[in-house]
């Protein structure tokens, strides 16, 4: 039984590779949950908050390299949200002040919810995944490492490295529903990313299906119909059909927090409304 | 950190946490017990208060490394290294802080189950934001919950306490 806090990725990965029942801990915010229920009782614990190669966020040609113990309340952070602004509104909108300086957003990959706030972003902008172990390194999409609900492909000796994204050049939204705005899981989200080099609009639900998705439909058909020379806000069937298209895309179920009906509507509307606010 | 055998036979762990400016020895811990369970069970720190233990109240609210988090949701044994500070640190011993000085003032204390986190919670977002607007004071609290509904002198009491502080200063 013992806890190390870990000072650097190769210590945590042979670690890892010593004893792959351990547990890794960022953030806790999932993690103490468990424990403090007796959902887990964990054995070993490697502590990862500390590790350089996994905190804070740099530049990189033309990208953005996000290390996997990044915290929420780091995402808010007005420098990092110059440069993917979804991901700075997803952050700020999860739990609260407390939660937002622990959590982290390996930590949101790695529980794989439905309802993970930065998974739609990172849907919307294509993020990249790296993993490393003692046998080597690998880079994923998003969709490769969540495969269902709470479901991640992570082999056990494995761990989050960082995630990459591109710095797009044109407005971003991300809204969320929720029953207050603090402290709520969400009922339904969407991430919308335009992308004026390349005449491409992004949108991506979450909590509306098992994992996050794309809204492929609703992308293609609204890229063809926005004036890239001119963009404006659509007209209002324009904006209608946009929602609709997302609304199809989403696979939503009732549960203790909705209903299906009601996902697919807020989809609607969220959609719409994002749409508007990044062509005005 | 080490490791030692208690008489039932599961390991134990022995370690020292930085709490209030004094290093605290934890002896046969538990490998899963929560930085809340630590201070108030071993370290004799009862002003951390236990409601939810899942991040949903922020009863339990304390800094690490200057910035409030639940202590809930730390594993004290992940906490060897960071400078923690309870509701018992904010002040010089025995003497109210202006901002507990304040809730009490404005009569923002119903049951006081709360009190504690919303102390350290709004101590924190004064340090960091001396003149808050009411907008930044909700969004600071908006993690501590409050069942007797006593927001609105929470609120009072926080603002009272921006206002005198600004004063002071001149």
């Amino acid at each position: 039984m013992s806890v190390r806090v870990a000072e650097s990725l190769e210590e945590v990965c042979s670690l890892l590779a010593a004893d792959p029942a351990t547990s890794l801990l960022a953030g806790g915010t999932d993690f103490m949950v468990e424990v403090n229920y007796n959902h887990r009782r964990p054995s070993s614990v490697v502590v990862i908050d500390r590790v350089p190669e996994l905190t804070g966020w740099r530049r990189h040609n033309g990208r953005v390299e996000l290390g996997a113990a990044m915290t929420y309340a780091e995402m808010e952070h007005p420098l990092f949200a110059a440069y993917v602004p979804a991901l700075a509104q997803a952050a700020r909108t999860v739990g609260s002040p407390q939660i937002r300086n622990a959590g982290t957003l390996g930590g949101n990959l790695a529980t794989a919810s439905p309802a993970g706030d930065t998974l739609p972003p990172l849907a919307a902008l294509d993020a990249r995944i790296t993993i490393c172990s003692v046998r080597g390194t690998r880079e994923v999409g998003l969709d490769e490492l969540i495969v269902g609900p709470k479901q991640n492909t992570l082999a056990p000796d494995e761990v989050i490295r960082s995630v990459t994204v591109p710095v797009v050049d044109g407005p971003q939204e991300f809204l969320k529903v929720g029953t207050r705005n603090a402290m709520v899981i969400s009922v339904a989200t969407v991430a919308l990313v335009l992308d004026r080099a390349r005449r491409s609009v992004h949108l991506a639900l979450g909590s509306v299906a098992p994992v996050p998705v794309r809204a492929t439909e609703a992308e293609e058909w609204i890229a063809g119909v926005v004036d890239w020379d001119a963009p404006e806000v659509p007209l209002d069937d324009v904006l209608t059909r946009f929602g609709e298209l997302a609304a199809a895309a989403s696979v939503p179920i009732d549960d203790h927090r909705s209903t299906a009906d009601y996902r697919r509507h807020a989809v609607a509307v969220m959609a719409r409304r994002a749409l508007a606010r990044v062509l005005s | 950190m080490s490791e030692d055998r208690s008489v039932a036979g599961e390991a134990t762990l022995h370690y020292t946490l930085h709490v209030n400016g004094s290093d605290r020895d934890v002896a046969d811990a538990w490998l899963g017990e929560s930085l809340l369970y630590v201070l108030r069970e071993r370290l004799g720190l009862p002003g951390t208060k236990n409601a939810c233990d899942q991040g949903e109240c922020g009863s339990c609210t304390v800094l690490a490394d200057g910035l409030p988090v639940c202590s809930c949701m730390m594993l004290a044994a992940a906490a060897v290294g960071r400078d923690i500070v309870t509701v018992e640190g904010l002040g010089d011993d025995g003497e109210l802080t202006d901002v507990q000085q304040a809730f009490v003032d404005h009569g923002a204390v119903q049951c006081g189950f709360c009190t504690p986190g919303l102390i350290v919670a709004a101590d924190h977002l004064l340090s960091v934001n001396p003149e808050p607007t009411e907008l930044e004071i909700r969004e600071a609290i908006s993690g501590n919950l409050c069942r007797c509904t006593g927001y609105g002198r929470v609120i009072a009491a926080i603002a009272g306490v921006a206002e005198e502080r600004a004063a002071s200063t001149g």
